[in-house]
């Protein structure tokens, strides 16, 4: 199976090891992804203002791409790309005025024609976890893992449309093939703080601190996550509420969801 | 050559403020075969019409044309007018320069040509005008009353007590509704049992109703006067005339599912009668989940009934009656919660409908009226309501209010401080909306003597933590987040129209609004019809609304089925199409495409040379036909014609609107 593949910016650096996971795994799973040639950052937000159609040219010239390349589908791992991507060629397809404005600035027509794909979806939909547990040689056996949604996977619920909004299940029975112990807890859709983690630290923090005392709570011995800034928000105001709690047994490692399938497939 | 008078209405400056009255004066002057014009500010008036009659003999009119609204408002008053100067009321022509012209134009220049234009229409039909006559038609003086909620209850004695015979007919082994659910009723508190369980028993007694539960209706025919109803008496499995109800079945039966009656909270048996005042007070066997019937084996309750009533042979019945009239009183169904997952319904126990809720208040429900966790049994101290869950919310749910849950709120926090003391009850709300006779005293007594707390925001999430559950919302009144740890939450789910209205709107040939609603004839002045004549609109099957007003609503339907009945006869519709058997060639198109299955084969003789030669022709049963047109369309040799609107008079207003 073939894709083209979308990294984003922070798959280049912090985040390189949730790329290198995924490529490996892919091409253990007999996946091709290949990168597209030239991109740039998706704009990180998905613009709001109605107005301003600048915002969209990155992602639309990444699909183009995708078109050029002879591919349909474009996959991508960063939650927050997944989100701009995906809502970004929703409102093409389906806002004729948009699409004719944004039409105007490129070379060719985008018409929508190829499909935003997370690589989670890909591993559901085209590989199946059945068959992923089938390939699994390490069983992640007795391991307590947290799914942690956070929000740009799933919402808007209209636009998204990956799995329920509020009782998601795509890790939980991706954990499951693995063999691991998928933790049910209540904040596993709530925000971590995004980028408020810049602008006002306090609020992040508290909302980290939910998250972390309801995983815990409910058993949870680490994170399983697939969004780069929900990683870096959890782990950086984690250690600041570990140090202010003394609780040393509240540390809960948090690992891109690739990195566990890398485990599990021994590679 | 006809004496035509023109009158055309001001209709105060409805039609004055865009059409130059005197211009349209003047130019239908000269139209062929008017002899008279004039004008009148309020033509449906007394003056106004008294201006029409004195015109009538002043100049000796055949035919009138009246320039006014659509005649959807007035023809029926017109037609009074003329027939009452001695015309034949079918002589009357209205040219719609309201809602046609006036109201949807702006230029008065373009809206008086148009109004000429459509005057000069009217006085070309007009002239071609015949004398129509109704043919009178009998009435079937029994009515039926579909749902034996409180609206079916109260349509039905209020029918039966103007002397006339009812049928009521129920889905559910007993009659009762959502009414027989509620605990207390707002705003008085009395209790809801106490107050129906007699009606309940009036209709079982009352020598002018039958009562048929377990049943459905399959199929309507007919019109005004005398419909044909089928109805599916559906296999109960228990003979009511030998059960004696003493409950020995209910007891012994092995087989148990959520009860609908009790909202899921408890279960029931297969063999069940809905709650412990049902009437008829005797069991029905819900084939899908009794173990003979599932599995082939069992026969318990045969064994153990006394009165040898078990009949595991017994088969849904057609029965076909005669009606005059129908009132459709369906109720509602409560808004599933699937897409309101960030509340937690159905992952915690704790969290419940505002309808479960009430069952827990409710004497006879499962907790015997104590309110109690279904989580541990524990009293909750702190219990959250969330207001329009599903109502207001264009994005998720309903865009309307569902009109009672603030009310029904109120209350429910009003009975938890009585029951449970020490407690405390928030309530987050978008609106209080109490519009009502001592519905303001009742919200207000919830919060200054019952201590509850209201809070004006829409929740966000209900986190399950522990045995609590924490509420996240916003106040919006201070602008601050708000997080409570709670014992319990009760949402107040909105309502729907039932999921199968549609199907019964279909069957009974009424409309539906987009959210399967059944449509009132009009909203101000007609709220109990429906456009189909002879069925009527009883209760939340038309819009959400509390006791008071399902009661108000069906009591008038009522009376529009006993006026209907009190009449010696109906006139029947006179602009029905003709045949005309010479030009008939016989291929019954026709026929085909009439909804109303009024037109049917018939053979004539006739002479060909000397012999005589069977021909088939297309013959209209006048009493079925509702003047639609679609066969006069159908027709290929042009042999049918609808009364009243001929295609000769089509083709001279498309003539006279044309040149």
């Amino acid at each position: 199976m073939r894709y083209s593949y979308y990294p984003g910016c922070t798959l280049k650096t912090r985040a390189k090891a949730y790329e290198d996971t995924a490529l490996s795994t892919a091409k253990a799973l007999g996946l091709s992804l290949t990168e597209i040639k030239e991109w740039q950052c998706c704009g990180a937000l998905y613009p709001l203002n109605t107005d301003e159609i600048f915002s969209f040219f990155s992602p639309v010239r990444a699909l183009l791409q995708t078109r050029a390349a002879g591919e349909d589908k474009l996959v991508t791992l960063c939650a927050g790309c997944y989100n701009v991507f995906k809502r970004t060629n929703k409102a093409v397809r389906e806002d004729g005025e948009l699409r004719r404005k944004i039409n105007a600035y490129l070379e060719e027509d985008y018409m929508g024609e190829v499909d935003v794909v997370h690589y989670l979806e890909v591993l559901k939909n085209d590989v199946g976890f059945g068959s992923i547990a089938e390939k699994v040689k390490k069983r992640l056996t007795g391991r307590k893992l947290a799914p942690y949604y956070g929000c740009l996977l799933l919402k808007p619920r209209a636009e998204m449309d990956l799995d329920d909004v509020e009782n998601p299940t795509i890790f939980e029975n991706f954990l499951n093939a693995l063999g691991a112990t998928a933790v049910s807890y209540p904040y596993k859709t709530e925000c971590c703080g995004s980028y408020l983690s810049m602008a006002n630290e306090e609020i992040a923090s508290a909302a980290v601190g939910r998250i972390l005392n309801s995983a815990y709570k409910n058993g949870a011995e680490a994170f399983v996550v697939a969004c780069p800034l929900c990683k870096y928000n959890l782990e950086e105001y984690q250690s600041e509420l570990l140090a202010a709690s003394k609780d040393p047994q509240l540390k809960l490692p948090v690992f891109y969801f690739t990195e566990l399938l890398a485990e599990a497939l021994a590679l | 050559m006809k004496r035509i008078g023109v009158f055309i209405c001001w209709c105060g400056s409805n039609i004055a403020a865009t059409v130059d009255i005197d211009r349209v004066i003047a130019a239908a002057q000269k139209m062929s075969g008017v002899v008279y014009a004039d004008q009148n500010k309020y033509t449906c008036s007394e003056i106004g019409q008294a201006m029409i009659k004195d015109a009538i003999k002043e100049y000796r009119l055949d035919r009138v044309v009246i320039g006014s609204c659509s005649p959807r408002m007035h023809e029926n008053t017109f037609r009074k007018t003329v027939e009452s100067a001695g015309l034949n009321p079918y002589y009357l022509e209205i040219a719609n320069i309201r809602e046609q012209c006036s109201w949807v134009h702006k230029d008065k220049e373009a809206g008086t040509a148009k109004a000429i234009s459509l005057i000069r229409t009217a006085v070309a039909k007009a002239a071609m005008n015949e004398a129509l006559f109704a043919a009178e038609m009998p009435i079937t003086r029994r009515a039926l009353v579909i749902g034996g909620g409180i609206a079916g209850i109260q349509a039905a004695l209020d029918i039966a007590d103007t002397g006339f015979e009812v049928d009521l007919v129920e889905r559910e082994p007993s009659i009762g509704g959502r009414m027989a659910q509620l605990d207390k009723t707002f705003p008085t508190l009395d209790c809801s049992a106490c107050i129906l369980t007699p009606k309940m028993v009036d209709v079982a007694q009352h020598e002018k109703i039958k009562l048929i539960t377990y049943a459905e209706v399959d199929k309507v025919e007919g019109y005004l006067g005398n419909f044909t109803v089928t109805i599916r008496s559906k296999a109960r499995s228990v003979d009511l005339q030998k059960c004696i109800g003493c409950g020995e079945c209910i007891a012994k039966c092995p087989s148990k599912v959520a009860s609908e009656f009790e909202e899921g909270l408890v279960q029931r048996r297969a063999i069940y009668t809905p709650f412990p005042q049902a009437v008829p007070n005797k069991p029905a066997i819900d084939r899908a989940h009794c173990r003979f019937f599932t599995a082939g084996k069992c026969k318990v309750c045969q064994k153990v009934c006394p009165a040898d009533a078990i009949d595991y042979e017994m088969a849904d019945r057609l029965l076909t009656n005669q009606y005059g009239a129908i009132v459709v009183a369906t109720g509602f169904d409560t808004h599933k919660l699937n897409n309101y997952g960030e509340y937690a319904y159905g992952k915690h126990p704790d969290v419940l409908t505002s309808l479960e809720f009430e069952r827990l208040l409710n004497a006879s429900g499962p907790t015997g009226g104590k309110i109690l966790r279904p989580s541990d049994g524990k009293e909750p101290k702190t219990v959250a309501f969330i207001q329009c869950v599903g109502s207001r919310d264009k994005a998720k749910g309903n865009p309307y209010c569902a009109k009672i849950c603030c009310m029904y709120t109120a209350k429910h926090a009003i009975l938890l401080s009585e029951k449970v003391p020490g407690s405390k009850a928030f309530v987050f709300y978008i609106d209080v909306r109490t519009a009502g006779k001592d519905y303001e005293e009742f919200y207000t007594r919830a919060y200054e003597e019952c201590g509850a707390s209201y809070i004006k925001g829409n929740v966000s999430k209900v986190f399950p933590d522990g045995d609590k559950l924490l509420v996240r919302s916003v106040d919006v009144l201070s602008g601050a987040l708000v997080e409570l740890s709670v014992d319990m939450v009760v949402l107040a789910a909105s309502v729907d129209a039932r999921a199968d209205a549609k199907e019964l709107a279909q069957k009974l040939a009424v409309t539906v609004n987009a959210h399967k609603f059944f449509t009132e004839a009009h909203p101000k002045l007609r709220p109990v019809d429906t456009q189909t004549a002879g069925i009527f609109l009883a209760g939340m099957c038309q819009g959400p609304k509390d006791i008071p007003e399902t009661v108000a609503q069906a009591s008038a339907a009522a009376v529009k089925v006993a006026a209907i009945f009190s009449k010696q006869s109906l006139l029947g519709n006179p602009t029905v199409a003709e045949v005309e058997p010479k030009l008939c060639s016989g291929d019954l198109s026709c026929m085909a495409v009439c909804p109303y299955g009024a037109i049917s084969e018939q053979v004539v003789e006739e002479r060909r040379g000397r012999e005589m030669v069977p021909r088939k022709i297309a013959q209209v049963n006048a009493a079925l036909c509702q003047g639609c047109g679609a066969c006069t369309v159908a027709c290929r040799p042009g042999a049918i014609n609808l009364k009243g609107f001929t295609n000769q008079q089509i083709l001279a207003e498309v003539d006279a609107i044309c040149l």
